[in-house]
C-alpha cells in the first residue's frame, strides 16, 4: 500500500476527479491503480474478496484514455469524468457479460445498456466490471451468488452484506472508488451498513431502472455506493433523473443531493428534525450497534437538530409484507428464464419436449433461493390465496405508506441503525432463511412506501469491531435531506475521530497467510 | 390418433324446440399503429422473422414497457364507437402463463380494470331489422408471436420436430371486446354470431384503428357456446370455440356447437368446459387442451407501468370526432345522393361506396365521384386485373381531378390522361398535369401570341371580321387550337380573337 499508484486507490472519487480534470494524473493511471488493486485483492490469486464477476481491464484503460484526451482538449463530460465505477451484475452493459450471479444467464450479453449505465458512460466514468451479488439481488448476504461469496474487507470470514455485496465490499477495499448497487429491501443500505461504505436508496422513480433486471419492480431502485456522503452524492446525481424508457420514472428535477452534501459538510443542523423510530431498535439489536446508534444521535444533536422519537407501528409488518410483495412480483419477473432465447438451456436433446427443456432449465439454472421465492410468489398470487396474501400485504403496505407521512409531519428526516447487527460470519445464516431476513428489517420500509433511505457508517460495534450503520430515511423527493443531515454527520464523526472513517478500513491485501478462499476457476466460470 | 365418436348433431331447428342458445363471442383485434404497444419496434404484417423486434418485446431481462399513446387512443375510440363509458383510471395486469412464444412468459394485459365497458352494438340483421349485443368490456393487450411447429403429422406442438418462433408480432396492440351473454336469439343464433363480428368488423374498419382482416388474423373471434334447457335460468357448460377464421366460420362453428351441445345433451351426456377448434374444412369442431380451462393466470397490476387516466376534454373530443356508423352511413348516403335501392346495391357490390364517398368527402359532387368509379376507373381495374380499392389512385386524387375539369383546366378527354398518369404512378394530378403538359391553356399571354400569330398568317380573314362577318373567325379559332394541340379552350380563344382584331383595327 506505499506505491504511489496503491494511494490513488485510498483517494475519494470527488478528490480523483479534481486530479483527473486538473491533469495532475491521468484518467489511465488511476484506472491501472484499481485494476492492480483488484489484482492484489479480489481473487486471482485464489484467496480474494469476490467482489467482482467480471473485470473489464482494456476496456477500461481504453476509455480512461479517451476521458484523458478528452480533458487534454478542454472537454469534460461531468464532475466525475475519469473517475472509475463498479456496476452491480444485475444491470445490462452492452460492452460486459451479465449474469446476475446466476448459472441461468451464464455468459448473457446483452445488446443495450441499462439507462444508469448510460449515464455513467455519457458522464465520463469509467466503468471497471461487474460485481458480485445474491443471485438475482435475492439476499442480504451475498452467499447466494452461483459463482462464489463475497468477504467482507473488514474481517473475511465475514460477509459483506447484500444482494449489493460485491459493489459495497469492492468499494470499502480501494477497489473502486464508487459502485452503483440496487435496494429492493436494503440492498445498498445493509452492505453499505456491514461494510462501513456509504449508500443510498433513492427515491422510488428517481433512478431509471431500464436495464436493470428486475427483482421486484415495484421496490427495486438502482443508487450510488461511495466512501464518503459527497462521493455518493455525486454519483446519484449522475445516474438520477427522468428517463421515458422507465415508465415509473417520475418526471421532476433530481433533489439537489450534491448541494446538500457540500451544505451539510459545513456541519449545522440547525432547525433540523429529527425522528427516531421506536419500533427499530430494542429487542434483538446488537449492543454494540445501538450503542453506536445513540451516540450518532446524539451527535446529531449536538450539530443543532431538534430529535425526537416517534412511532411507526405499521413497520412491525412491513418484513412480512416484503417477503409476500417481493417474491409475487419475482415469480412473473423471473418466468422469461426458460432456455428459448438467451441463457443457459438443459436437456435440448432430441428427447425432452417444449415443456421439458423449459423445466429442466430452470431446475438446474436456479439456485435454491431463488426457487424458494418463486414457489412463495407463485403461491401468493394463486387465486385460492391471492387474497389472503398478495391481497393483505399490499394492505400492509399501504399503512407503511401511511405511517411515513404522519411521521413526516412532525419530523424532517427519520433515523434507524441500517441493520440491527452488523456483519454476521460467513454460513451463520444460510440454514436459516428467517435470521436472514431480519436483516433487512429496518431497512424495507423505505422500499415499500418508496421513499429515499441512506446509510452512513457510524463508527463499530466494540464487540466485534465490525462497522455499523446510520440510517437516514426522507419523503420522496426528499433524497437531499438525507444527504445534508449524513454529510453533517460524517464531518462531525472524522473531525472527532482525527481521520476520515474510510481511511480505518482495514487492507486485505495484508491478511496475508490464509487459506484461499475461491478458486480461480469459478472466477473465470462467471465471465 | 383416436377420436371420439360424438352423436350426430342436431340441426339448429331442432336444437330450439329443446333449449335456448346462450352465446358469449370474444373478438380480438389487432391494431394497425405503426409502431407495437409497448415498445418502438413497427407493427406489420408479413415482414422477414424476428426483423421487427428490440429488447422490450423480446423480454430481455431488464428491459421495461412504455405505452404506445396511439394505441390508447384506439382503445377508446373502439369504446366510444361501442357506447361503452370509459374507465377514468385503468391499469394494466400480468396475466402468467408458459408458452415459447410468449417471450416474457406473461403477457401484459387488462384486468379488473379494461379501459372500456359497459356498451352495446345495434347489429343489423339480413331481414332489415337489428339486434342489440351488450358488450361487457374492451381492454387492451400485447399481442404473443407465433410458434411454426416443424415435422409431425399435426401442425401441433405435439408431435413436431422442432419449433421455429417469430417474435415479430409479439407485443402488437391487440383489442380484446367481449359481449355479455347473447340470449334469446334462438334459431337466429348463427346469424346474430355473424352479424356481429361483421358489424363490428365494419365499426372498427370506419375508425380506422385496424386493418380487421379476418384471413390475416388481425380480427379473430373466439365463440363461446352453450344451451339452457328451455324454461330454466341456468346457464348451460359452455365451450369456447377458437380458429374461427371468416365471418362464414363464426356462423357455421356456432351452429355446429349448437347441433353438437344438443346431442351430447340429448343423448344424457354432459358438456365438458374446453377449449375447441374449428375446422374450416368440414366445419366441425374438435376439442383443444382441457387444462386451459383450469388455468390460473396469477392476474397482478403490471407493476412496470402506471395507470392511464383519459381526460374528459380528449375523450369528448374523440367523442365528436367519431364517424358514421358504416350502415347508417350507406342509408345517409343513398338518400342525399338519391340513390335508388338498386343503384346503392351495385356501388357496394363493387366495393365503391367508401371511394365514392371519400371522393365526395374531398369535394367533388356525387355525380361525377359516382360516374368515375363505377365507370372508367371499375374499367382500368378489371382490365388491370386488381380490386377497385387497390387501384393507385386515392378518392382525394379522383376528387382533385374532378375539381380541375370543372375548373377548365383539363377536358375530360385529358382528365382521363391525367388518371391514367397517377396509376402508372407519375404522381398526384398535379404532377401529371405538369409533367406531361396536360393543362388546357389559359394562359392569356401565350394564347394572344398565338391568336396574333394566326391573325398575322390570314389578313383576309382578319378584314371579313373587320366588315362584320364575326363568323369568319372561326377560321382564325381553328388555326389557334391547331397550334395549341387543342390544349385551349375554345370559347375563350374566339372572343381574344375579336378582342385583337378590334383592338388593331
Ligand atoms: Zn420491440
Amino acid at each position: 500500500m506505499s506505491s504511489p499508484d496503491a494511494e490513488l486507490t485510498r483517494l475519494d472519487a470527488a478528490e480523483i476527479a479534481r486530479r483527473v480534470q486538473a491533469r495532475e494524473v491521468s484518467s489511465v493511471d488511476v484506472t491501472r491503480a484499481h485494476l492492480a488493486r483488484i489484482d492484489a485483492v479480489d481473487g486471482a490469486e485464489g484467496g480474494g474478496l469476490g467482489a467482482f464477476l467480471h473485470v473489464a481491464a482494456e476496456q477500461a484503460l481504453a476509455t480512461a484514455a479517451e476521458i484523458d484526451a478528452e480533458i487534454a482538449a478542454g472537454t469534460v463530460r461531468g464532475p466525475l469524468a475519469g473517475v472509475p465505477v463498479a456496476i452491480k451484475d444485475n444491470m445490462a452493459t452492452r460492452d460486459m457479460p451479465t449474469t446476475c450471479a446466476s448459472r441461468i444467464l451464464e455468459g448473457w450479453r446483452p445488446p443495450y445498456d441499462a439507462t444508469a449505465v448510460r449515464r455513467l458512460r455519457e458522464a465520463g466514468l469509467v466503468p471497471l466490471g461487474k460485481t458480485n451479488l445474491d443471485e438475482f439481488a435475492m439476499g442480504g448476504s451475498n452467499e447466494n451468488s452461483a459463482y462464489g461469496i463475497v468477504r467482507n474487507p473488514w474481517d473475511p470470514s465475514r460477509v459483506p452484506g447484500g444482494s449489493s455485496g460485491g459493489s459495497a465490499a469492492a468499494t470499502a477495499a480501494g477497489e473502486t472508488p464508487l459502485a452503483i448497487g440496487s435496494d429492493t429491501g436494503g440492498s445498498i443500505r445493509q452492505p453499505g451498513a456491514f461494510t462501513g461504505t456509504v449508500g443510498c436508496k433513492p427515491t422510488y422513480g428517481t433512478v431509471s431502472r431500464y436495464g436493470l433486471v428486475a427483482f421486484s419492480s415495484s421496490l427495486d431502485q438502482i443508487g450510488p455506493f461511495g466512501r464518503t456522503v459527497l462521493d455518493a452524492a455525486m454519483l446519484h446525481e449522475v445516474i438520477g433523473g427522468h428517463d421515458p424508457c422507465d415508465q415509473t420514472s417520475i418526471d421532476a428535477p433530481l433533489p439537489p443531493v450534491v448541494e446538500a452534501a457540500l451544505a451539510g459538510a459545513r456541519g449545522d443542523l440547525t432547525g433540523v428534525r429529527v425522528g427516531v423510530v421506536t419500533e427499530l431498535s430494542g429487542e434483538g439489536y446488537q449492543t454494540g450497534v445501538l450503542s453506536a446508534f445513540t451516540d450518532a444521535v446524539r451527535v446529531l444533536t449536538d450539530l443543532g437538530a431538534e430529535v425526537v422519537e416517534v412511532s411507526c407501528p405499521s413497520f412491525t409488518s412491513a418484513m412480512p409484507a416484503y417477503y409476500i410483495i417481493a417474491p409475487s412480483e419475482a415469480s412473473s419477473n423471473l418466468a422469461r428464464f426458460d432456455a428459448m432465447r438467451y441463457g443457459l438451456r438443459v436437456g435440448d436433446d432430441g428427447s425432452h419436449s417444449t415443456d421439458e427443456v423449459m423445466s429442466l432449465t430452470r431446475e438446474a439454472g436456479f439456485g435454491p433461493e431463488v426457487k424458494r421465492r418463486i414457489m412463495i410468489g407463485t403461491h401468493a398470487l394463486s387465486a385460492g390465496s391471492y387474497d389472503a396474501l398478495y391481497g393483505k400485504a399490499l394492505k400492509a403496505r399501504t399503512l407503511v405508506v401511511r405511517d411515513f407521512a404522519a411521521a413526516f409531519e412532525q419530523c424532517d428526516v427519520l433515523v434507524s441503525p441500517t441493520v440491527p447487527t452488523t456483519a454476521f460470519p460467513i454460513g451463520d445464516r444460510v440454514d436459516d432463511p428467517v435470521a436472514m431476513y431480519l436483516a433487512d428489517l429496518c431497512t424495507i420500509p423505505a422500499n415499500l412506501a418508496g421513499t429515499a433511505g441512506l446509510s452512513v457508517p457510524c463508527g463499530r460495534a466494540p464487540e466485534d469491531g465490525m462497522p455499523v450503520g446510520l440510517q437516514v430515511m426522507t419523503p420522496a423527493l426528499a433524497d437531499d435531506r438525507a444527504y445534508r443531515v449524513a454529510a453533517a454527520y460524517e464531518t462531525a464523526r472524522d473531525s472527532a475521530a482525527g481521520a476520515p472513517f474510510a481511511s480505518t478500513i482495514p487492507d486485505p491485501a495484508d491478511l496475508d497467510g490464509r487459506a484461499p478462499l475461491r478458486s480461480v476457476s469459478t472466477l473465470q466460470g462467471a465471465s | 390418433m383416436t377420436s371420439i365418436v360424438e352423436a350426430a348433431p342436431y340441426t339448429v331447428e331442432e336444437v330450439v324446440e329443446r333449449f335456448d342458445p346462450v352465446m358469449g363471442l370474444e373478438v380480438h383485434v389487432e391494431l394497425n399503429t405503426a409502431t407495437k404497444m409497448f415498445c418502438g419496434c413497427r407493427n406489420e404484417f408479413g415482414a422477414e422473422p424476428n426483423t421487427n423486434v428490440c429488447p422490450v418485446c423480446l423480454g430481455l431481462p431488464g428491459s421495461l414497457p412504455r405505452v404506445n399513446a396511439r394505441a390508447v387512443e384506439s382503445a377508446v375510440l373502439i369504446g366510444l364507437a361501442l357506447n361503452c363509458s370509459v374507465r377514468e383510471r385503468s391499469g394494466f395486469a400480468r396475466k402468467n402463463y408458459f408458452y415459447p412464444d410468449m417471450p416474457k412468459n406473461f403477457q401484459i394485459s387488462q384486468y379488473e380494470d379494461p379501459i372500456v365497458f359497459d356498451g352495446y352494438l345495434d347489429v343489423p340483421l339480413d331481414d332489415g331489422t337489428t339486434w342489440r349485443v351488450d358488450i361487457e368490456r374492451a381492454h387492451m393487450e400485447e399481442d404473443t408471436g407465433k410458434s411454426l411447429h416443424m415435422g409431425g403429422a399435426t401442425g401441433r406442438i405435439h408431435g413436431a420436430d422442432y419449433s421455429l418462433l417469430d417474435y415479430n408480432r409479439a407485443g402488437v396492440p391487440l383489442i380484446e371486446i367481449v359481449t355479455r351473454p347473447i340470449e334469446g336469439a334462438g334459431v337466429r343464433a348463427p346469424e346474430v354470431a355473424r352479424a356481429y363480428v361483421s358489424a363490428l368488423r365494419d365499426v372498427i374498419k370506419g375508425l380506422g384503428v385496424s386493418d380487421v382482416r379476418m384471413d390475416q388474423g388481425s380480427m379473430r373471434c373466439d365463440a363461446n357456446v352453450s344451451l339452457k334447457p328451455k324454461g330454466t335460468a341456468e346457464f348451460g357448460t359452455r365451450t369456447e370455440t377458437k380458429n374461427v377464421n371468416s365471418l362464414r366460420s363464426v356462423e357455421r362453428a356456432v351452429r355446429y356447437e349448437m347441433g353438437r351441445h344438443a346431442g351430447v345433451l340429448l343423448s344424457g351426456g354432459t358438456i365438458t368446459q374446453e377449449t375447441r377448434h374449428f375446422d374450416e374444412q368440414s366445419g366441425t369442431t374438435s376439442a383443444g387442451r382441457p387444462k386451459e380451462t383450469f388455468a390460473d393466470y396469477r392476474f397482478f397490476p403490471e407493476p412496470d407501468l402506471v395507470p392511464i387516466e383519459p381526460s374528459d376534454d380528449w375523450v369528448e373530443q374523440l367523442r365528436a370526432g367519431l364517424p358514421e356508423r358504416p350502415w347508417e352511413r350507406r342509408a345517409r348516403i343513398q338518400t342525399d345522393w338519391g340513390l335508388s335501392d338498386e343503384e346503392l346495391r351495385d356501388l357496394v357490390n363493387a366495393d365503391a361506396l367508401d371511394l365514392v364517398a371519400d371522393t365526395v368527402d374531398a369535394g367533388a359532387p356525387p355525380e361525377s365521384a359516382r360516374s368515375w368509379w363505377v365507370a372508367y376507373l371499375a374499367q382500368e381495374a378489371n382490365t388491370s386485373g386488381v380490386a377497385l380499392t387497390e387501384l393507385a389512385i386515392t378518392p382525394e386524387q379522383v376528387a382533385r381531378v374532378i375539381t380541375l375539369v370543372s375548373e377548365g383546366t383539363l377536358t375530360n378527354k385529358l382528365a382521363r390522361q391525367v388518371v391514367d398518369g397517377v396509376l402508372a404512378g407519375e404522381g398526384s394530378p398535379d404532377d401529371v398535369v405538369a409533367g406531361r403538359g396536360l393543362a388546357v391553356v389559359s394562359d392569356d399571354s401565350a394564347l394572344t401570341a398565338a391568336v396574333d400569330e394566326a391573325l398575322a398568317a390570314q389578313p383576309d380573314v382578319v378584314q371579313k371580321i373587320r366588315d362584320g362577318k364575326t363568323k369568319a373567325a372561326g377560321a382564325i379559332v381553328g388555326a389557334v387550337m391547331k397550334a395549341t394541340r387543342g390544349q385551349a379552350d375554345a370559347a375563350r380563344v374566339q372572343s381574344l380573337v375579336l378582342e385583337r382584331v378590334a383592338a388593331g383595327s
